[in-house]
């Protein structure tokens, strides 16, 4: 067996030179550091896509993407397809780990300003990443056709109706039309399995290589582990195989919740029903959506809703753009206000969450 | 006479052809672009136009209740009042899109999405909704319900 092993990398070896890349593995180290356990979260990020992709996969084989077809559909896996309660349930509660994950990892890489150079591009293809994500989760959302899913729908292209000047082509661009129906359904699911996917990947790709190519951020006034004049580890096989064990236990707790809390399936989308009580986005939503309650109708001269998804727009414009705008950090200085400004946001997120939870 | 120095000979034929090829360049560009954006633009569906619905019979709507109804391919909320006035608002909630629905309990038109009230006229009264509904007029004939755009 080894023999064979043996034989297989030698054939590939004297064709790929994988010599080279071994030994650049070899010499790549992990820090070890108070903030070491936040290198862990884009590892867990990654594994979640990985189950999502395989397990979208699997959903493909059975899913019908049109308006008769897709609520009956999902209905067939989840009662008659063998384990289809569970690979559904799976990719359900995977996508909003994923989001959690990635949600954690981008406010360590902001706490701990490792976004500065030279990881700025890590830090873009990371957000351009995450806004995706998002919309996987959108655009997902609606493709089970139940009503909860297709009032989201209605509320989320609308507001995206509401921008200036692009609202309107957008609108109809994302419905497939004016209003959201059987069209908007055809357009998301090629969104969420070949638009989405397709771009993300190549993002993906270049954050990866940036990473293996950079190595590890140290917090500022802590680097030295890339000299070995602090604490580090290998990054293979140590590193590795913590991450390992690490994506081992996310797959239990996945499976757990899966189980636990199966998915539902809700009730099939009806176009002529009034929106039901109780409607809400999924969690990571739910933060803008609590504020557009509380903004007025109007503010001076401003719809309250172009007001609030403005104001959104432009946050998340200048959070993207924080390697450029955070100039103390560049220069190895500490930058207390982007500080207060990641812990605002933080509470802010989790104030809102709660407030639209409860209410 | 002299004759033009050859370089500038050299430099008009250089800016014809760099006008040349970067004008064919645009309009391939172009060729190609307007196909791909003009499909993704979905086609207007040929609307049949709706002027009025006929609903139904007055004995299926209860007092102090509220129904949605088909006009066209717009949702329309019918209610009739606790003192038996028949209403007909659009639908839609002014606000994001939702579909509005009649409670009884608060005597308003309420949106489930995010908390907007309208009252019995359609005038938007709590919440976020910024302008009011559109009525619709109601007639009854022999006890049949009919729905109509107002005029």
């Amino acid at each position: 067996m080894r023999e064979i092993f043996k034989r297989a990398y030698d054939w590939i070896d004297e064709r790929a030179k994988l010599g080279d890349l071994v030994d650049y593995m070899g010499k790549k180290y992990v820090p070890i550091n108070r903030h070491s356990v936040w290198y862990y979260f884009g590892g867990v990020s990654l594994f979640l896509f990985i189950i999502q992709v395989v397990t979208g996969i699997m959903l493909l084989l059975y899913y019908k993407g049109s308006e008769e077809l897709a609520f009956e559909s999902i209905h067939f896996i989840m009662s008659k397809v063998e384990f289809g309660w569970l690979i559904r349930s799976i990719h359900s509660w995977a996508a909003n780990l994923f989001i959690l994950a990635a949600m954690i990892h981008m406010f360590s890489v902001f706490f701990t300003k490792s976004y500065r150079k030279p990881r700025e591009m890590t830090w873009l293809t990371g957000m351009f990443m995450f806004f995706l994500a998002l919309g996987f989760g959108f655009s997902g959302y609606l493709l089970p056709w139940n009503e909860l899913a297709f009032f989201a729908t209605k509320v989320g292209t609308d507001i995206a109706g509401a921008l200036p000047f692009i609202g309107e082509p957008l609108l109809v661009f994302l419905r497939g039309g004016e209003d959201v129906t059987g069209a908007t359904l055809s357009r998301f699911f090629g969104f969420h399995v070949a638009v989405l996917p397709g771009i993300f990947t190549v993002l993906l790709g270049i954050h990866l290589l940036l990473v293996q190519r950079q190595g590890m951020s140290e917090p500022i006034g802590e680097e030295g582990a890339e000299k070995g004049e602090s604490k580090r580890m290998p990054f293979f096989p140590n590193f590795i195989l913590r991450d390992l064990l690490l994506w081992l236990l996310v797959l239990n707790l996945l499976a757990i919740l899966a189980v636990v809390f199966p998915w539902e399936l809700g009730q099939k989308a009806d176009l002529f029903a009034s929106a039901p009580a109780g409607i809400k986005p999924e969690w990571y939503f739910l933060y803008m959506f609590q504020t557009l309650k509380y903004i007025p109708a109007r503010v001076l001269i401003v719809d309250g809703e172009v007001l609030g998804v403005l104001v959104f727009a432009l946050a998340g414009v200048l959070w993207t753009m924080v390697p450029f705008l955070d100039r103390k950090s560049q220069r190895g200085e500490k930058n207390k206000l982007i500080d207060y400004i990641g812990i605002f946001a933080v509470v802010y997120i989790v104030v809102f969450t709660i407030l639209g939870w409860l209410f | 006479m002299s004759e033009p120095p050859r370089d500038s000979v050299h430099q008009s034929k250089r800016s014809f052809l760099t006008f040349l090829l970067g004008g064919s360049l645009l309009a391939w560009f172009g060729s190609v672009l307007f196909p791909v954006f003009s499909f993704l633009k979905p086609p207007k569906q040929a609307e049949v136009e709706v002027r009025s619905v006929k609903v139904g019979n007055l004995k299926d709507l209860p007092r102090d209740s509220g129904t949605i109804i088909r006009f066209g391919n717009k949702p329309v909320i019918l209610i009739r009042t606790a003192d038996d006035q028949l209403k007909a608002f659009d639908g839609t909630c002014t606000h994001l899109d939702c579909t509005v629905q009649y409670r009884g309990d608060m005597g308003v038109i309420w949106c489930a999405c995010h908390n907007g009230k309208y009252d019995l006229t359609g005038r938007n009264i709590a919440g976020p909704p910024p302008r009011p509904l559109d009525p619709y007029r109601v007639v009854v004939q022999d006890d049949e319900v009919f729905v109509a755009k107002e005029t």
